[in-house]
């Protein structure tokens, strides 16, 4: 029970459209525990409507403001779609301040759900939480679900496993900062926003961008399940320039997706992916409470580190033959 | 709420009240003390604070005023909560004569923290106003 109702009737109210329900359904999954396992069993098989759109790039480069554009048009249009934006936690104190609804005054008013939400010390750009919050949002009707990522600099690139489409904002004067980001990014991207697109280097940015694709085109290394080489827009999201071309650009690649049917390997590998980073948790809790054990009742004394955790790991995995 | 999780918090400046360096100030102080401060910041509205709060499932609402509009807006806040079903205590800060602090109880604000009131008392005011109210 939540207040005075099981989780069951919120997952109802959140699909006759009660946005407060939905609201509370999001805390409930992400403060994790036995509650939010009862969400995620009331909403798994709802889902795959919503067309998740992760965006992503460096500290600045105006995805807030972009995703705000978007968002904002589509639901002039009629859609209905809700943000989750991520930023960081404080390593130190835990706590966090959530700035992106700043430059979200327009969505909301034009009817956009939006939450914001911290990483709780989770690395990689989203937050453990990410999957399942998108999955209650899906359920609740919305679409496209767009995921905002913190900033993100090589290696973050979590995005890739939690988003049909991935949009990667960069801006003109950061030449340099591509290249060496190119690892990182290039791989993920399905589309491009270079945005600032009124400032004076924003025809090199492009240009580099167009190299660097040209080089893929080349080797033929891809994303599995991109069907095609990544569209570019170029946009101002302050003024929404460009804005019109990359909703229609998020649509074409969703139907490129579906086309190839590429989409339902992608959701495939997203839950294998989410599966895995569950599981990753539960045996980095369960490591951590063996070696605190070990350490209090002294059966490490006078063994070797190595010797420790393999008898550790022996006794967590239930032996050595738990695979057979 | 679960012991563990942040207090979620609202941080607004309501209407026309250009001045905002108290409100950062007091998003760090909140955030340093291991809060998830979700920041509006400037001429935020009675809706747009609402829509918010819903939408967030903020624990507590913080607004700030240095525009002696308190004993109207306060109280226009806290039935806009009631409103929509959200059962959300609302701090006011800002510069509030000792004299209308028992005008805005009485409407329902849950605390007043006046100007220059240190970390601790701002820290010790948002928790004190969530530990009353509770799921």
């Amino acid at each position: 029970m939540v207040g005075n109702r099981t989780v069951t009737q919120l997952v109802a109210a959140a699909r006759g459209g009660e946005r407060r329900a939905t609201a509370r359904l999001l805390t409930l999954v992400e403060q994790g525990g036995q509650l939010a396992d009862e969400v995620a069993g009331a909403t798994h098989q709802l889902v795959d409507n919503a067309h998740v759109v992760g965006v992503t790039g460096p500290p600045g480069a105006g995805k807030s403001t972009l995703t705000a554009a978007l968002t904002t048009l589509l639901a002039d249009r009629g859609r209905r779609p809700a943000v989750l934006a991520v930023d960081p936690s404080s390593p130190l104190t835990g706590g966090a301040i959530l700035g992106d609804r700043v430059r979200m005054v327009e969505a909301t008013a034009a009817g956009v759900f939006i939450r914001s939400m911290a990483t709780r010390g989770h690395a990689g750009g989203l937050a453990l939480a990410v999957p399942g919050m998108v999955r209650v949002l899906d359920a609740a009707g919305f679409d496209p679900v767009v995921v905002e990522t913190v900033g993100v600099g090589q290696v973050e690139v979590d995005v890739a496993a939690a988003a049909d489409t991935v949009l990667v904002v960069v801006t003109p004067g950061m030449g340099d900062a591509v290249q060496a980001n190119k690892a990182g990014l290039l791989e993920v991207a399905d589309l491009f926003a270079v945005n600032k697109s009124d400032q004076p280097n924003a025809a090199d940015a492009r240009r580099d961008l167009e190299l660097m694709l040209d080089l893929s085109d080349l080797t033929g290394h891809r994303r599995a399940g991109l069907p095609e080489r990544p569209t570019i827009v170029s946009t101002v999201a302050t003024t929404g320039g460009g804005v019109e071309e990359l909703a229609g650009a998020v649509d074409d690649h969703l139907e490129a997706l579906r086309s190839s049917e590429s989409l339902a390997v992608r959701r495939q590998d997203r839950r294998s992916v989410e599966v895995r980073s569950r599981l990753d948790h539960l045996l980095l809790e369960a490591s951590a409470a063996a070696v605190a054990l070990a350490s209090v009742d002294g059966s490490a004394d006078g063994e070797a580190p190595g010797a420790t955790a393999k008898r550790l790991a022996d006794h967590l995995l239930g032996g050595p033959d738990h695979t057979r | 709420m679960s012991g563990d999780s942040p207090i979620r918090v609202v941080l607004a400046k309501l209407g026309l009240d250009g001045h905002d360096r108290g409100l950062k100030v007091v998003a760090r102080i909140l955030r340093d003390a291991g809060m998830e401060v979700i920041y509006l910041g400037l001429r935020q509205t009675t809706e747009t604070i609402v829509d918010a709060v819903e939408q967030e499932d903020a624990d507590v609402v913080g607004i700030s005023m240095l525009n002696a509009g308190h004993l109207t807006l306060g109280p226009r806040i806290v039935d806009a909560l009631a409103d929509a079903g959200l059962d959300v205590p609302v701090v006011i800060g800002g510069i509030v004569p000792d004299e209308d602090r028992q005008a805005l109880a009485d409407a329902g604000v849950a605390g007043v923290l006046g100007p220059g009131a240190p970390a601790e008392e701002v820290v010790a005011g948002i928790r004190d106003a969530v530990a009353t109210h509770g799921w």
